[in-house]
């Protein structure tokens, strides 16, 4: 026991004499996922099942890193993308998250998309310490660094971009008699959350609200119940295919309130084309990236380098498809963050360099908007800006704005 | 096409107790329990927790065995029952503090009561008719969770996440380790307690309804009663294993019940083999991994690839795992007498 006790000793005075700052800094650290030539980055997407569309991005992320790795990698190291399939079931995945981290032993999760298979995730993600980083989801439960220092979210929570309708409601039009229509899902929840808590004490202004499935063929019933009560605001908090057909509906109806869509159904090509262009005129809604169905960025340098990505690593990747832009932007951000970790590869340095990005602008988003964390702030993207249909493009105005009404 | 044509040739109807068409012998049992009860001595926790998937699938499994293989009846509506469970569990351990095993009873009582309740309109149905009201029952459940009445219990659509349980006693042993032997035991017992069923009085009047329903009611076996009570311990046992489920994944939400679920489970049974009992974890051993088989062979034709095993496994083997059994102890028998 005695001679176990020296061996301890004398290995604290070697730790100690070890801890040399300068030499910490000039050795490389590493850990599961991490080498001198390889990062191994897992990743879970509905390649499969209702939410399939979404694959999209885990495709687009995997065309950008073949990309990096053609390019030379970061600093020297390749990257090893391991997606897979969860089906957009919660039970499966957690296996497969569990698969990555215990298996294949990847350095962090990366992009995993949906609120429910997210919530199933980051609890064991927390207990051990792997970071999960860039949920895939707007729920504003990604940015809680006391609760879950491990996990962080990417997109601006729909809570926040309901505070930025509501605020512009307040001032622009303090008449306003609110009739809202939402998703039954978590995505529209908290959504209503978030317009009712930036509405504040006027949210009587919300005089009637209405909530479809997304499994009903069409919403017109629930439209004619909403012009019924008068109302003279429209907020629709509807998927890409329900907000188009709402739009539509409205003019069919001859209904002319003041019309809000979602940002999440705000691109050209699949809601304002299909909604029809002179019904769309003078919509309102927010925007954090650029569209890439909408000809104003044609000539736009970073919209340029996402075309020629397309063009070069993902031929058959739809520039009109939001979700390319979206994969696109996000594993830009990855590779800041991991170039930023430099030699030290842990997964407690890539939490740290994560939630200390400085005015990062990824190619895809609207000039102005840039990427801020801090130890307090899980929440990159914040801002937004207001922007209003005209023709067959939006047209920004204002400021743009963060989510929090008291800016 | 019924269940009736799906319980192997090889078991004559006539034999009077059917003990071995059911299960396996007590020595392939005490082997393959030996063999789970190894597992997490040699494998890494991220199998052990597969493998823990892997039971509670198997239980969910059985049930639909039970119901299928045992009385005839079909149902695609498993995962209603299974939500039900997961549900009950979740809720108990999260908003009344109950301990975690004493929640499962309970969502078994409470999963059998919905399933004898379920089990009294499906009476009027047979075949694919009644399998068409369970489905509804299946794509009727996750909205049904989300409704906001039922919000504060269930958390609406956010659904809720559980606490893992410690193994107590002061074991050694990881979370994920206890929870496998934990669900172990449940699922033996289960087992054990299924087959028992399955050769007494009221397995007799499960069959006897599965091979002729006429003739079992003119033999005074009262037919309503055993059809509703095989739906009840059906969705008994499914409730089990959705309480388990829960505490596995340590997450319950409308989405991980849907009617995919279901079909799953209908899936595992037959490639299991209708009305074989030990089939039963072969079968969720194939819900659980020849989808990632699938997957590694293709990323986007993963669902292509996973029918075109189903369809080989259908077509070569359309009894299942039990057939595979069936022609392996022939073989041994040959083997033997040489």
């Amino acid at each position: 026991m005695r001679f176990a006790s020296l061996l301890r000793g004398a290995a604290l005075a070697a730790a100690l004499l070890g801890a040399d700052p300068d030499r910490a800094v000039a050795q490389a650290a590493y850990e599961p996922g991490a080498s001198a030539t390889e990062i191994r980055i897992g990743n879970i997407m509905p390649y499969s099942g209702p939410a399939s569309a979404y694959g999209v991005i885990g495709k687009t992320e995997a065309a950008y890193f073949r990309k990096v790795n053609a390019e030379g990698g970061i600093n020297g190291r390749k990257i090893t993308f391991i997606s897979y399939d969860d089906a957009y079931s919660p039970p499966k995945a957690l296996e497969q998250a569990r698969r990555l981290v215990e298996s294949d032993e990847v350095l962090l999760i990366f992009n995993p998309l949906g609120t429910p298979s997210n919530t199933a995730l980051q609890k064991y993600l927390n207990d051990s310490k792997v970071p999960q980083l860039f949920v895939a989801s707007g729920a504003s439960r990604w940015n809680n660094p006391k609760a879950f220092p491990w996990t962080m979210g990417w997109q601006p929570s729909y809570q926040s971009e309901a505070h930025v309708y509501a605020h512009y409601l307040l001032t622009e039009k303090p008449d306003a008699k609110i009739a809202v229509l939402y998703q039954n899902d978590d995505f529209g929840k908290d959504y209503l959350k978030g317009l009712k808590d930036g509405l504040g004490a006027k949210t009587s202004m919300i005089v009637a609200e209405d909530s479809y499935e997304s499994a009903e063929p069409a919403i017109d019933d629930h439209i004619s119940r909403l012009k019924a009560t008068g109302a003279n605001v429209f907020i629709s908090i509807a998927t890409p295919k329900f907000a188009a057909q709402a739009i539509k509906r409205l003019a069919e109806m001859d209904w002319k309130p003041l019309q809000f869509v979602a940002n999440v159904s705000a691109s050209v090509g699949a809601v304002m084309m299909p909604a029809g262009f002179e019904n769309a005129q003078g919509v309102l809604s927010t925007a954090y990236a650029k569209d890439g169905s909408d000809p104003q960025w044609d000539d736009d340098p970073g919209m340029k380098k996402f075309v020629a990505f397309l063009r070069d690593y993902a031929p058959d990747g739809n520039r009109l498809d939001g979700a390319t832009a979206y994969g696109y932007g996000v594993a830009q951000t990855l590779v800041e963050v991991l170039t930023r970790c430099g030699d030290n590869l842990t997964r407690d340095n890539v939490m740290k360099q994560a939630q200390s990005l400085k005015d990062f602008a990824p190619d895809t988003l609207l000039p102005g908007i840039r990427i801020n964390t801090s130890p307090t702030d899980f929440a990159p993207i914040k801002q937004l800006q207001m922007m209003r249909f005209k023709g067959r493009t939006w047209e920004r105005f204002g400021d743009i704005m963060t989510g929090d009404l008291g800016n | 096409m019924s269940a009736i044509d799906n319980v192997a040739p090889e078991a004559p109807a006539i034999e009077a107790v059917p003990k071995r068409a059911m299960t396996i012998g007590t020595g392939t049992s005490l082997v393959v329990l030996a063999l789970l009860f190894l597992v997490p001595v040699f494998a890494k926790n991220f199998i052990i927790f597969q493998m823990t998937m892997l039971l509670i699938y198997a239980l969910a499994v059985l049930a639909l065995n039970i119901l299928t293989g045992g009385s005839g009846q079909f149902s695609l509506g498993q995962s209603a029952f299974y939500a039900i469970g997961a549900y009950t569990s979740a809720i108990l351990m999260e908003q009344y503090n109950v301990n975690y095993a004493l929640t499962l009873p309970v969502a078994g009582v409470i999963c059998f009561g919905a399933g004898f309740l379920f089990g009294q309109p499906a009476l009027r149905l047979s075949g694919v008719y009644l399998a068409l009201a369970t489905f509804a029952l299946a794509t009727a459940m996750p909205q049904l969770l989300k409704l906001n009445f039922f919000e504060k219990w269930t958390g609406g659509v956010q659904g809720l996440v559980v606490t893992k349980p410690d193994a107590p006693f002061g074991l050694h042993i990881s979370q994920d380790t206890w929870l496998y032997y934990f669900t172990l035991t449940v699922g033996v017992a289960i087992y054990i307690f299924s087959v028992n069923l399955l050769r007494s009085r009221s397995g007799r009047a499960f069959m006897a309804i599965r091979d002729n329903e006429i003739a079992a009611s003119a033999m005074g076996i009262d037919v309503a009663l055993y059809k509703t009570l095989a739906f009840g311990v059906s969705a008994g046992i499914t409730g089990v294993a959705g309480g388990l489920g829960a505490i596995a994944v340590q997450f319950v939400a409308p989405d991980s019940y849907t009617i995919t679920l279901a079909i799953s489970l209908f899936l595992g049974m037959v490639v299991g083999g209708v009305g074989w009992l030990p089939g039963s974890i072969v079968g969720a051993a194939f819900i659980i991994f020849v989808p990632n088989i699938a997957e590694s062979v293709s990323k986007g034709l993963s669902g292509a690839v996973f029918g075109v095993l189903l369809f080989l496994i259908i077509f070569l083997v359309p009894h299942g795992a039990r057939q595979v059994a069936v022609v392996c102890q022939q073989a041994l028998g040959r083997l033997r007498k040489l």
